[in-house]
């Protein structure tokens, strides 16, 4: 039954990925790519990883389609068509779609124990989760402490990322700018009268951020922690964004304070490192942080969680306004 | 007794609620305008969603997982009319005209 049903899923996929590539009209094409992501959510979620499943719907179909859209605002909502067919990297794409399509047919069977992947180090992770960590989560404590350096590589890329998308949207041209983002949002909010959808969406964002609260501090035991967190609570800011504006949130949002909590997140995490190495452990080892292993372990995956959930939400919350209060010109 | 009537009363509501999910996909298929459409589809998110949800609390007994469908059932029904209205609204604004009958047959008149 639940093969059947991913059997669907999977299909509803394939066809939402060539709709994506087909659509010449970039919001239609942002919106199947929303659908292709919660296709992909549920998919995951066939596989039992509820984890990577809350992140995908969180990232992919919530705060990527926004960001989308904010990028569409800005510039066109029709494709470029270029009549032309370069015969290059469609033969080159076309050898990849043979070679991985063939590669498929090597893989071992989905749940099949011989497989590597269950042979690996996946084992002794499952065996030594209790005895050492003593968290019900296994993702967790994999992604916290037994992969310690592998996430902390992760935020730092995220933080680099914000920094990248902000230095790049915060050019500005001298000349031509013809409406502010504070006149634009002023205008639109005289013009629009969504009251069912603002009195709605303040019902839904206390919610969404308690859910936020609750991914993250009780990730330990359910599925959940720093990254899906992070999503969910800038999906709430991004949610009070497009329903009051971009400048009301970029007001309650300063890009300078939410920079500065970016940075914050990252130096928290390696500053956990930093004290282990000074309790006499080593980097990222938790161990050493209370004179019981195990409560160590807990306190420094709280910490370091903490960190990456803050670095997300801050810089998310920084790509979005910084996309979406840019001035027209 | 009691058993057989509540398992009964579940399994009448899910297939009534996948019923109701049919008839907003025919509808969704069928239906000539986007207005017409919504009003289908919607049927499906509150209706047929609604009956499923009430079906399977009343199949799960009374555990915890009652309350987390309660929870969704009460997100659904908050939610899904506003994505309704919030879909037609904006078609409206953007200049989509519903397609009546009037204007139909006036359209029609014109051109042939």
């Amino acid at each position: 039954m639940i093969a059947l049903i991913g059997l669907i899923t999977l299909t509803l996929v394939a066809v939402a990925a060539i709709a994506t590539v087909m659509a010449t009209n970039l919001f239609v094409a942002s919106m199947w790519f929303g659908i292709f992501s919660l296709l992909m959510a549920s998919n995951f979620f066939i596989l039992d990883a509820a984890d990577v499943a809350l992140t995908e719907a969180a990232v992919g179909a919530g705060v990527s389609t926004v960001l989308f859209m904010g990028a569409l605002a800005l510039t066109g909502e029709k494709e470029a068509i270029r009549a032309k067919v370069s015969w290059f990297p469609m033969a080159v794409l076309g050898v990849l779609a043979l070679a991985l399509f063939v590669a498929t047919f090597q893989q071992p069977m989905l749940g099949d124990p011989m497989a590597p992947v269950h042979q690996h180090v996946a084992p002794w992770y499952l065996e030594q989760t209790p005895n050492l960590i003593n968290i019900p989560n296994v993702v967790t404590a994999i992604l916290a402490s037994f992969r310690g350096y592998d996430t902390l590589g992760e935020v730092i890329v995220i933080f680099t990322a914000g920094i990248g998308v902000l230095s790049v949207l915060s050019f500005k041209p001298k000349h031509r700018q013809t409406i502010s983002s504070e006149a634009l949002a002023a205008k639109v909010r005289g013009v629009q009268h969504h009251s069912i959808l603002r009195v709605v969406g303040k019902l839904v964002i206390p919610l969404l951020m308690l859910f936020a609260l609750v991914v993250q501090f009780h990730g330990k035991y359910t599925p959940g922690g720093g990254f899906s967190a992070g999503a969910l609570f800038a999906a709430a800011v991004m949610l009070y964004g497009i329903l009051e504006g971009a400048d009301r949130s970029a007001k309650a949002m300063p890009e300078k304070v939410m920079l500065r909590l970016a940075a914050f997140g990252a130096t928290l995490y390696t500053s956990v490192g930093l004290v282990c190495m000074l309790l006499g452990g080593a980097f990222l080892d938790y161990n050493v942080l209370w004179p019981d292993p195990v409560v160590g372990q807990y306190f420094g995956i709280l910490l370091v969680e903490f960190g990456v959930g803050l670095t997300v939400t801050t810089v998310l919350v920084m790509i979005f306004n910084a996309f979406a209060n840019r001035p027209t010109y | 007794m009691m058993d057989m009537i509540v398992d009964g009363l579940s399994w009448l509501l899910l297939a009534g609620g996948g019923f109701f999910v049919l008839v907003g996909g025919v509808g969704v298929m069928r239906m000539p305008d986007l207005y017409t459409r919504i009003h289908a589809a919607s049927v499906t998110e509150t209706l047929g969603t609604m009956l499923i949800l009430v079906g399977l609390m009343l199949h799960s007994g009374w555990d915890l997982s009652t309350f987390k469908l309660l929870a969704i059932l009460v997100f659904l029904l908050f939610t899904g009319p506003v994505s309704s209205y919030a879909l037609g609204n904006t078609a409206l604004l953007g200049g989509l005209k519903p397609e009546l009958d009037a204007q139909a047959s006036s359209k029609e008149g014109s051109s042939s």
